[in-house]
């Protein structure tokens, strides 16, 4: 037996609630990780970097639920992101309402548009769903292109900061924001955990593994299967209005392919089917980035002959390679790596009960 | 029927020990051992949806699978399916599965495997074929798609024939047909049969086996499970 | 009435750099059910190298211009074949890593292409018969796109002449249609994986230094914003059919052309409303493999 196995699941919560309060403190202590972080975990600074790290875990997260849980390989999961951010600040910008009826008003948006494509997106699947979920994202970026009267076009949109309470705007009040962000992804993983513990997570996790299956138990897959997609939406939604107010505005690269691309490799790196893995992943990609783009200009890269100099400037092509040997040589992610090395399988514990279940 | 001579052998031609195969997650066969006789026809029965099929795309390595297959003495259960079949196994699949979108030449063509195809044997065996060269093969009746399907795995000189189901949906006059076909193959070849219409098998079968719940529940002559009413009905369903 | 013959040909030029990389990424998909993300890398990759071969030879000459169709056409079919060899031959049937990968290479071609060659569009020189326009029926047509339509056409030709004629044609035709009973004639259909990856890759590559003569310029997102459109087009098409590229090809261009021109501008999102009405009506596409 083994560390993972031993410990119930009631103890595993236990820990992650003592991660949540520890990481909560974070602001009030003066802690400095150099090489890591940019400053002391009180300064704004580091606290915007972690706020971003937070707000990346939870978009991994609501991407696990999609990938990771129900199979769906989406490519346009960065549009509901944007919808999120692009949504609460066209409404705020162009109506008085102020942030929780503004927040509101967006979060029907973007049910009402999630369940409209989703319908349309599930008429296909594997593949195809891939790339019709790639074209609708790419509409989105189109349109935030082609509308800089409402969107701000390329230049990108900007907060509007008249309508939101003050304890929100301002480099003083980060650290409220960061623990808004905290906060965001303890919602964000109790409605994963709970989706798939639930009827419709267990159908939903049987319909990728053995539609035929389902549809002969009774089950409806493609009505779990958008209800997966709708929820994965809207989580990702709040990630991007809370991303909105973190950077003050958004742009349109929120809407690009690429954006789903990265949040894709977050989920892989992690181990898809974790959602610590997500978690994990999400935070460290963030960290990674920064470091990589602050390494990618400092002075020992320069001075790398131009073979490995041109290679190493380009954050995204360590990652794109890391990603490609993550895929090739690592299948479980980090989170398959390190329960290898503990129980000595890969498969993780909810599969493994379900998998028991289907015996 | 007269006995053509045999060659002596001393290892059999397909022999199946401890096979275990599953499709999705959901194990098909269980277990099955049986040794074909390396004459005539050796025929694999039992009801719908016992495994016959999937024996089959076992040995060939078509689908998951464990224990040891072997060819004339040899394993080859570590080996992709087109060595398996490069030693010298033809293949008539459930169904057919021509390739509609190929002509009937082109189809041939495709199976042939060594320097010297049988082109005069198809030819005498299926002359309907012959005149059919250039349509497209999802224009064929059942029936003609049955031939074609038969033609593929007589093209080459093989060593050994899996046949599954080749009467399957056929008219009786074709049934007929497309079991003299295959009494005539196995002449030269070995055939493993998979078949329903036990009309055809008692005309061509020596041994058979019987499959139940994915493992064999008889292993013997043909002529005596056929020719115990009882025994067939309980084994088989159907006279 | 002009003005319809310019959208129609104008319309059939960009239709063919469609077809360009379209058809191989619906021969990959429909051998061997992998969606080649890296497949705009290609491209890129046949641009660049057209464009620097362009750039030593002198490139207003026409011997220039056929050499780098030609050097684009090599360098993205040894790409490919690399590509399929040294990665997705590891991931034999794991579909969706196999994707995976695909998706990782086109993030780190990117940004190498980005770190060698900077990431502003760099223009490109041409002869000049490219940059002049044609009189059809009243309409002055630009001569490049009679180009991309000559080349697409060849390409057309040249891969159907080689799936009927060839052994390894036969096999890609079986296979696409039912692999596993193609193995089970005791063909490797895995030889032709190789074979069907170099033949995208190099119509790719061909598409990558035409793409820069349409648009007049080279950059590191060329094959990345074409992608976009060729995806839709083999999903519309059909997955696996190369009539259905074709012709989803010439359909989506057209329809592009014209709404830009008669709806405002909003060539981009019909083709999104044109998928949207496909997938609803007819979900494997026009020509595709039903599921």
């Amino acid at each position: 037996m083994t560390l993972f196995t031993k410990l119930s699941q009631r103890t595993w919560w236990i820990v992650g609630g003592v991660f949540v309060v520890l990481a909560a403190l974070l602001p009030l202590l003066n802690i400095s990780i150099p090489g890591v972080l940019p400053g002391a975990t009180y300064t704004p600074g580091t606290l915007q970097l972690l706020a971003l790290a937070l707000l990346f875990a939870s978009l991994a997260l609501s991407y696990h639920l999609l990938f990771g849980t129900a199979g769906m390989l989406s490519f346009g999961h960065a549009l509901y992101f944007a919808l999120g951010a692009y949504g609460l600040g066209i409404v705020l910008q162009q109506t008085q309402l102020t942030l929780i009826p503004a927040l509101g008003l967006t979060i029907a948006i973007v049910i009402a548009a999630a369940y409209l494509l989703g319908s349309l997106s599930l008429r296909v699947t594997g593949i195809s769903f891939a790339m019709v979920t790639l074209a609708f994202a790419q509409a989105g970026n189109v349109l935030v292109r082609r509308n800089p009267a409402i969107t701000g076009g390329e230049e990108g949109l900007r907060l509007d900061t008249e309508h939101i309470p003050d304890f929100f705007i301002g480099v003083i009040n980060t650290r409220n924001l960061y623990w808004l962000a905290l906060a965001l992804l303890v919602v964000v993983f109790v409605i994963v955990a709970w989706f798939e513990n639930s009827r419709a997570g267990h159908a939903v996790t049987a319909t990728r593994e053995n539609e035929l299956r389902v549809r002969v138990l009774g089950l409806r897959p493609f009505g779990v299967k958008l209800m997966a997609f709708v929820i994965a939406s809207v989580l990702a939604s709040l990630v991007g209005m809370v991303h909105l107010l973190l950077q003050s505005g958004t742009t349109p690269r929120a809407t690009s392919a690429d954006f789903t691309l990265t949040i894709l490799v977050i989920v892989v790196l992690g181990g898809v089917g974790s959602r610590w893995g997500a978690i994990v992943g999400g935070i460290i990609y963030t960290l990674l980035d920064q470091r990589l783009t602050a390494l990618a200009g400092s002075d020992a890269i320069a001075d790398l002959p131009a073979v490995l100099r041109i290679p190493l400037s380009e954050p995204l092509f360590i990652l794109g390679t890391l990603f490609i040997l993550v895929v090739l040589f690592l299948p479980g992610g980090i989170a398959g790596a390190a329960r290898r090395l503990s129980t000595g399988t890969s498969t993780t514990p909810l599969a493994r009960k379900q998998l028991e279940e289907a015996e | 029927m007269t006995e053509p001579s045999t060659p002596i052998v001393t290892e059999s031609i397909l022999t199946v020990s401890d096979l275990n195969a599953s499709i999705d997650g959901q194990q098909v066969v269980e277990s099955v051992s049986f040794e074909m006789l390396p004459v005539g026809v050796t025929a694999l029965l039992g009801r719908n949806g016992v495994g016959k099929t999937s024996t089959l795309r076992a040995i060939l390595g078509l689908i998951e699978r464990s224990g040891e297959v072997s060819i004339a003495g040899e394993r080859v259960d570590r080996e992709p399916t087109h060595r398996i079949v490069q030693r010298g196994v033809g293949y008539v699949p459930e169904d057919r599965e021509v390739f509609a979108s190929l002509t009937v030449a082109e189809n041939l063509r495709l199976a042939e495997r060594d320097a010297s195809p049988n082109r005069e044997l198809i030819a005498e065996l299926f002359p309907d074929l012959t005149d059919r060269a250039g349509q497209l093969a999802g224009t064929l009746s059942g029936g003609q798609q049955q031939m074609v399907s038969l033609a593929r795995a007589l093209v080459n000189d093989n060593r050994v024939l899996l046949v599954d189901e080749p009467t399957k949906g056929l008219a009786p006059l074709i049934v007929m047909d497309v079991a003299r076909a295959l009494e005539r193959a196995a002449q030269t070849v070995p055939v493993l049969l998979v078949e329903q219409n036990l009309q055809v098998v008692r005309m061509l079968a020596k041994k058979a086996i019987v499959l139940e719940g994915g493992r064999v529940v008889y292993d013997g002559s043909a002529e005596e499970l056929l020719g115990n009413e009882a025994l067939t009905k309980e084994l088989l369903g159907v006279a | 009435m002009s003005t319809i013959i310019l959208l129609l040909i104008t319309g059939l030029g960009l239709g063919a750099l469609y077809f360009l990389v379209a058809s191989g990424l619906s021969l990959i998909y429909g051998l061997m059910g992998v969606l080649n993300f890296a497949h705009g890398s290609f491209l890129t990759l046949g641009a660049f190298a057209g464009w620097e071969l362009a750039r030593r030879m002198g490139g207003e000459s026409w011997g220039t211009l056929i050499a780098s169709l030609l050097l684009g056409m090599i360098v993205g079919a040894l790409v490919a074949a690399a590509t399929e060899f040294l990665l997705i031959r590891r991931l034999y049937n794991r579909h969706i890593e196999q994707v995976l990968v695909t998706v990782g290479l086109a993030l780190a071609t990117v940004a190498l292409f980005d770190g060698i060659w900077g990431t502003d569009p760099i223009y490109v020189t041409a002869p000049p018969w490219l940059s002049q326009t044609t009189e059809i029926l009243g309409a002055r047509v630009p001569n490049d796109r009679f180009l991309l339509i000559g080349a697409a056409v060849i390409v057309l030709l040249g891969i159907v002449a080689f799936l009927r004629y060839t052994r390894f044609g036969l096999v890609i035709r079986a296979g696409v249609e039912n692999r596993s009973m193609v193995t089970a004639l005791g063909i490797d259909v895995r030889k032709a994986f190789t074979v069907v990856f170099a033949i995208g890759g190099a119509a790719a590559g061909l598409g990558g230094v035409l793409a820069s003569h349409y648009f007049g310029y080279v950059s590191p997102q060329l094959g990345g914003s074409l992608l976009i459109f060729a995806f839709i087009v083999t999903v519309i098409g059909g997955l696996g059919s190369l009539a259905g590229a074709a012709i989803a090809s010439v359909a989506v261009a057209i329809l592009q052309q014209f709404a830009n021109y008669f709806l405002g501008g909003t060539g981009d999102l019909m083709v999104v409303l044109l998928l949207a009405v496909v997938l609803l009506v007819r979900p494997t596409g026009i020509l595709g493999k039903k599921a």
